[in-house]
Order: C-alpha cells, then structure tokens, then sequence
C-alpha cells in the first residue's frame, strides 16, 4: 500500500503545472473573449499537449493517448486546482461519442464525435418515457421504416437540456413484434425536425432542467441508426463497459461536505457558532464516516482496475451509486437543519442551478430537495438495491410477470 | 499509487483463515462461548505458532517486524471467525513495549510475547468510561501504582499487565504482583472477557514516552477495533445471507422477498465499503503520522457504527430464532457490541475527529 503516485508521475504533474502556469487563465486580448470561446481556445492548446479527450482517435478529435488511470487523476486534480477546463462535462461527450466509438459506423464518428467534443453539438438523451421509468426496455415511443426514413411518434420525459439540444440520441421500438429488449433501435435525431415538440417539466424545486420531448410523425433518414435494428438496447448498454463512468466521482461528495462544514461555521445556535455545537459535531463527523469511505472505497477500485483485478473490487463498484446518492442526502440534512427557519424561503432562480446549490441558504433549500432527485435518476434506489443483491450478493431475482 | 493488499498480505489472511476454519469451526467458538473464559490454550498457541502473536513485534526479538496494517488485516478474521483470545491487548502490550519499553524490559517481555509463551493485556479506562489518556488518575509514586482500572479485556490470563495511569503515561505489572486483585466484571462478549483491576501500592515498572506512547497505543487499538467488527459484520452478513436463502416461509425462501433482498443489500452496502476507511487508518498508523489519529477515531467510529447497525439487521432478518442464546447470531452480535464500546463509543471518537479537524 503507497498513496503516493511515485517519482515518475510527480515529473508528469510538474510538467502539467508548467503548461498550465503558461496557458490558463488566457492572457491579453485573449482575455477579452467569452468564457466559453475562452474555454475552447485554451481546449485546443491543451489537447495538442494531450491532456484532454485522451481516449479519443486523434482522428475524431481526441489526443489518443495511451491509457493511463494514474495520469488522468494528475490531470483531474491540477486542472481543477486552477479552475482550468478538461473535457466537455455532459452526456455528449461522456455517453455519445463512446458509444459511437464502440457501435457506430465509420461516416457516423467523423460526423458525430469531433463537433461534439469541441462542445458545438449538443446533445439530449431519449430514453425514458412516461410508461418506461425504471423498467425501461418496456418504451412504447416507435419508429417505423418508410423507405429511406424512419418515423417516429411517442412521447419521451426527463429529457435534460432539450431545448438547447442540438441532437438527441434515444431508444425507441422499431420491431413491435420482438421480444421487449430486441424491439429496440438506437436512433441519432436532429431536434430541429419538424413534428418535435419540447415542453418544460417545472420541478419541485421550482427549476425546469428537465423537459418531456413530444414526436408526431417525425422523420428521420434510415442512416441515423447505430448498430442494427432490434440492437439498440445492446448498443445503449455499451457505454457501461468504460468503467471510469461507473466508479463515480467522490470529490463531489468531499467538495459537498466541505460547503456543509463551511456552512456550519457560518450559522449559529444560540449566538455561537453552529460548528461549536457538540450535537452538530457528532452529525458533520458522522457523516464524513460516509464521505471518506467513498473515497477509500474509490481508492481500492481504481487500483483493482490498475492491476487489471477489477473483479475483486466488483461489490463496492455496484454500491457506487446507492452509496455516493445516500450521503449526499445525509450531507443536505443536515445543512437544512443548519439552516433553521430560513429553510422556510423557497429558492431564487439564480440558485437552481448546479453551480450555485451549495452556497447561499436558498442554494442549499434547492440542493436539499434535488439530492432527491439523484437517488432516482439513472437507476433509482431500489434498482441498486436489487443489483447489489442479485449481482453482488447472488440473491434469486425479482419475480416478473410472464414476458415482462 | 497503490491501495490494494500485497501477494504477502493477502497470503496472511488466507492462512490465517485457513488455521481458523480448521482450529475454530462454529461449534467450537460455542463451546468457548458458554464456558466463557474467552481463551484456549491450544488455540493461542496454535495462533503463536503461525506466527501472528509476534507480527509487529520487532525481528531483533523474536517477531516478524511488520506493520500494523498487517497486524490489521490478521484482526479482521479473527473478527471474521469470532475468535476467543487475548490477541487485542496482548497486542497492544507488545506494540507499546516495543516503542517505549527500555532494553531490559524488552529483551525480558518481547520474544515471551511474540511466541505467545506469556500473555499480555491492557487496564486503560478507569470508571464507568474514562478511557482517554487525559481522564487516567492512577497515581504511581516511589515505583508503585494505585488506582483501580475497569473492563481490563483478559486481564486474568495476563502475565504482564499494560496500565494507563496519571499524566497519560504508561506502567508495567507483572502478574502475582503485591497488590494486584482482579474481579470479573461479567462482559457481555464471552469470547473477551473484562476485569476490574485494583491496585493496591503495587510494584510497577514505567515505559517511556508519556501520553505519545498512550496515544500510539489507543490509535493502534482503534484500527483493530475497527478491523474486527468489520470481520465480525462480514461474517453475520453472510450467515444471514445463507440463512434467508434456505429459511422458507409464503412457498419460497425469504431471500426471493424483496423487502428482504433489499434489507440484505442494505445491510452489505453499510459494511462493505468501510473497508477501506480501517485500511486507511493502519496504513496512516504505520506511514502517514499526520493523519494517523483521526484516521483512527473515524475509522473506530465509523465502522463500529455500521457493523452494529449490520448486526441489529442480521438478527432482525433471522427472525425469533436470532434472538436465542442458541443462534450464534448472538456471538458475533456481542463481538461488535465490544468493538463499539470498548475504548470509547463513536461519540467519543467523533468528538475527538472534530477536534482535530480544527472544526
């Protein structure tokens, strides 16, 4: 056991620091552009150096670097050290273009990944629907082959970022006859199609990040299908095979947790300081119990990847979820506690967003109810629970209605 | 960047798990269990034999010279196997002696207690809790302690008792000592057995160090705390886990009830990712001493905490039967009531991590 990263990726981290001391923030009349031209000015610089998109082809717009876990977590933590942007965040990026590395055409790469890394197309998921949550292979929204098009009708929800969406890419029932996973297609769309229709669904945090995404007679051209008819829910599955996605990020549980410990130093109980009460240091050192097991947790399953033993870190990988999810929970209950009676004020517009959740009191108030919301999306609890036990702990499976 | 067990380490507990499944099956831990004296002979000197009684204990006297994560992953199937023994002061007592005991006291104790040919055990708290170095009032004068200490773990088997006394400094009593009277103390886990300890001006010996050496001593002590219940709620998931799938009630075993299934992946998602958290903690204890002591205390805390909360579970999901003094759910139950309580409850140690977070 050694927690350092040895002499080798020190040089590695002095040489990141060095570019990173020259590059960011942008300087002169470079300084002048707009953030995000800002951001993909220096996104260019950095990915002639490799330091962005290192899985990708150079030839779709990565730096195709040899795989190295070790180098991308010096490159994660002196990025973000600086504030210095990496990859493009969001599904695009992170779920499309893998996909398309692994189950797409030669033309559907070329035309698809290096516009979406360079962040000039975005990009919405169409998977659940209305009638499909956590059984999702049941869907219903379908798309039938017309010649040189497919058309599309149904109705997906949850839809993020919809409205600014350049292209969705989504699950939908092509074979109506076939058993309900090899039913499904995983078809490209362009969201200015005529026939879609984008409606905000408000939250009970009052933000709308979510939108439901109607499709009447929609037509697509055929060669907007990735992989075959009837495979898509293999192809949707694909994207779990890249493991950094599933072992979940543990700063963000770290970064949470020490908002809340600043939080408590701002707030008071009976006109001290609320972090000087002994009850509120039982619940902050409780919780980063939690906290600092995901961490470790984390810690054991990027070596078991590094020694190629991953299978011997298969049990905590399945817990990620459920676990990452629960703590954040515990992490908002306690920060809306602290905020006593100011967690009566309903959050401002400003605080809905990600970026600002966890700093002002109404931040928190909106934190505290979307911490909900991540224990449902992308597999809700009790769907971890029941993958925690069958494939962890070897329990029978749930039993299903015939054909289910 | 490296946090995973060595070929070694894992090799350890392999053969430690071996010895323990042949040397204490269930039925055996039972018998030790009713008869409750929390010791067998033949089983400490089987465990001296492999070697694990000396494991931290310097070459140079007789043991292996490896680190407490070693010493760590040996308590976690000791928990694992709810092994009755004095293996968790004995080790503490030879951990201090080897940091703060003189040349003399060393070359007397350490190769007795790496074999296992003498025992050693610790009397640290004092009272109803007090078992913070600070809170001792033991007073020594002219080479002789008095005071009286409680929930001494196997202090009635030792040959050389580790005694925490005034300023947080540390003494040697050897047994027969003038003076020295035991009382037991009827502990709720019958695989450790707890004492009161009354010292009446008996001669003792001092180690070096001060309230360092007591501290070193408490921290290593909490990571195989931490280690131990973490075996022992391995251990009761598991049974649990084999229980549900064969118990039958509705037409079907009780694991095909979701509410069961869940209860189960619950209760695994408590315990398994703690693993690391100890792990961290020895690890700190041997190569990062800045971070050692709360790693410690969180760690104790922590996984005492949900190893608990994993036990109260098992005995839950065995339903009447888990309940009786004739399921050994109870046995491993009471290991981790031990591992929670003894050297101070989470409370105290997340108090402690408060503090020295700086909060």
């Amino acid at each position: 056991m050694d927690l350092r990263f040895g002499e080798e990726y020190e040089a590695f981290r002095a040489e990141v620091r060095a570019f990173l001391r020259e590059h960011w923030p942008l300087r002169g009349a470079e300084a002048e552009l707009t953030l995000s031209r800002q951001e993909q000015v220096f996104r260019e610089r950095a990915l002639a150096r490799g330091y962005v998109y290192r899985h990708f082809p150079r030839v779709y717009g990565g730096s195709e670097q040899p795989p190295d876990a070790l180098e991308d977590i010096v490159l994660d933590q002196e990025f973000a050290a600086v504030g210095a942007p990496r990859d493009i965040r969001g599904i695009g990026p992170a779920m499309l273009a893998p996909t398309l590395l692994d189950c797409g055409n030669e033309a559907q790469r070329l035309r698809f990944i290096p516009p979406t890394l360079r962040g000039d197309m975005r990009w919405c998921q169409g998977y659940s629907e209305p009638g499909a949550g956590s059984d999702l292979a049941s869907l219903s929204s379908r798309a039938v082959q017309d010649g040189d098009e497919f058309v599309i009708n149904g109705h997906k929800i949850w839809t993020s970022d919809a409205q600014s969406a350049d292209y969705m890419f989504g699950l939908f029932r092509t074979e109506p006859g076939a058993p309900k996973h090899a039913g499904i297609s995983y078809l490209l769309i362009d969201m200015r199609t005529q026939g879609i229709e984008v409606r905000p669904l408000r939250q009970m945090t009052g933000g709308a990040e979510f939108n439901e995404v109607f499709f009447s007679d929609v037509r697509i051209p055929a060669d907007s299908i990735v992989g075959r008819r009837g495979e898509g829910w293999k192809v949707s599955r694909s994207t779990l095979k890249h493991e950094r996605n599933l072992i979940g990020d543990p700063r963000f549980l770290r970064n949470a947790f020490d908002a809340l410990v600043e939080l408590a130093r701002r707030r008071e109980r009976g006109g001290r300081p609320a972090i000087e009460d002994a009850h509120v240091r039982q619940r902050l050192a409780e919780i980063e119990g939690y906290v600092a097991s995901q961490e470790f947790s984390a810690q054991r399953q990027l070596t078991a990847a590094l020694r190629g033993e991953a299978a011997k870190a298969a049990l905590p990988t399945l817990m990620n979820k459920l676990y990452s999810t629960d703590t954040t929970q515990r992490i908002t209950r306690l920060a809306f506690d602290l905020l006593g009676a100011d967690g009566l004020i309903a959050p401002v517009p400003e605080e809905y967003g990600m970026g600002s959740r966890l700093r002002t009191p109404g931040g928190w108030v909106a934190q505290y109810m979307f911490a909900i919301a991540n224990s449902i999306a992308g597999g809700a609890s009790n769907i971890q629970r029941n993958i925690i036990g069958e494939r962890g702990l070897g329990l029978p499976r749930d039993l299903r209605a015939p054909g289910s | 960047m490296n946090f995973g067990l060595s070929d070694e380490q894992e090799l350890l507990q392999e053969t430690v798990r071996g010895f323990c499944a042949v040397e204490i099956p269930p039925p055996r831990v039972r018998e030790l269990f009713d008869a409750g004296a929390g010791h067998d002979p033949a089983l400490w000197k089987g465990l001296g034999e492999l070697g694990v009684l000396g494991l931290i204990v310097p070459e140079a006297y007789g043991g292996a010279g490896l680190e407490l994560l070693d010493l760590a992953l040996v308590a976690e199937v000791l928990g694992q196997s709810a092994l009755p023994g004095p293996f968790l002061g004995h080790q503490l007592v030879s951990l201090a002696l080897a940091r703060a005991g003189s040349d003399a006291q060393k070359r007397a104790w350490l190769p007795r207690l790496a074999s296992g040919e003498a025992i050693g055990a610790v009397a640290l708290a004092e009272g109803a809790a007090a078992w913070e170095p600070q809170t001792w009032r033991a007073r020594v004068d002219g080479g002789r302690v008095h005071g009286t200490k409680t929930f001494a773990a196997h202090a009635a088997l030792a040959d050389l008792l580790l005694v925490g006394v005034e300023g947080g400094e540390l003494v040697l009593v050897e047994r027969g000592a003038e003076g020295l009277a035991l009382a037991d103390q009827d502990g709720v886990d019958r695989t450790r057995p707890i004492a009161r300890v009354e010292l009446a001006n008996s001669p003792c010996e001092s180690l070096s160090g001060g309230a360092q050496t007591a501290g070193r001593v408490r921290d290593a002590g909490l990571c195989l705390l931490a280690a131990d219940a973490f075996g022992a709620a391995w251990r009761l998931l598991h049974t649990t886990i084999d229980y549900a799938g064969t118990r039958q009630q509705f037409g079907s075993t009780l694991t095909q009830f979701q509410a069961v299934k869940h209860q189960l992946a619950n209760m695994a998602t408590d315990v398994e990712p703690t693993r690391g958290l100890w792990w961290f903690a020895a690890h700190a204890f041997d190569q990062i001493p800045a971070e050692a002591e709360r790693a410690a205390a969180i760690a104790k805390a922590h996984v005492t905490d949900r190893a608990m909360d994993v036990a109260r579970g098992a005995v839950e999901v065995h339903g009447g039967i888990g309940f009786t003094w004739e399921c050994d759910v109870q046995i491993w139950f009471k290991r981790v009531m031990f591992d929670r309580a003894w050297l101070g409850t989470p409370e105290l140690h997340r108090a402690r991590s408060a503090q020295l977070a700086g909060w």
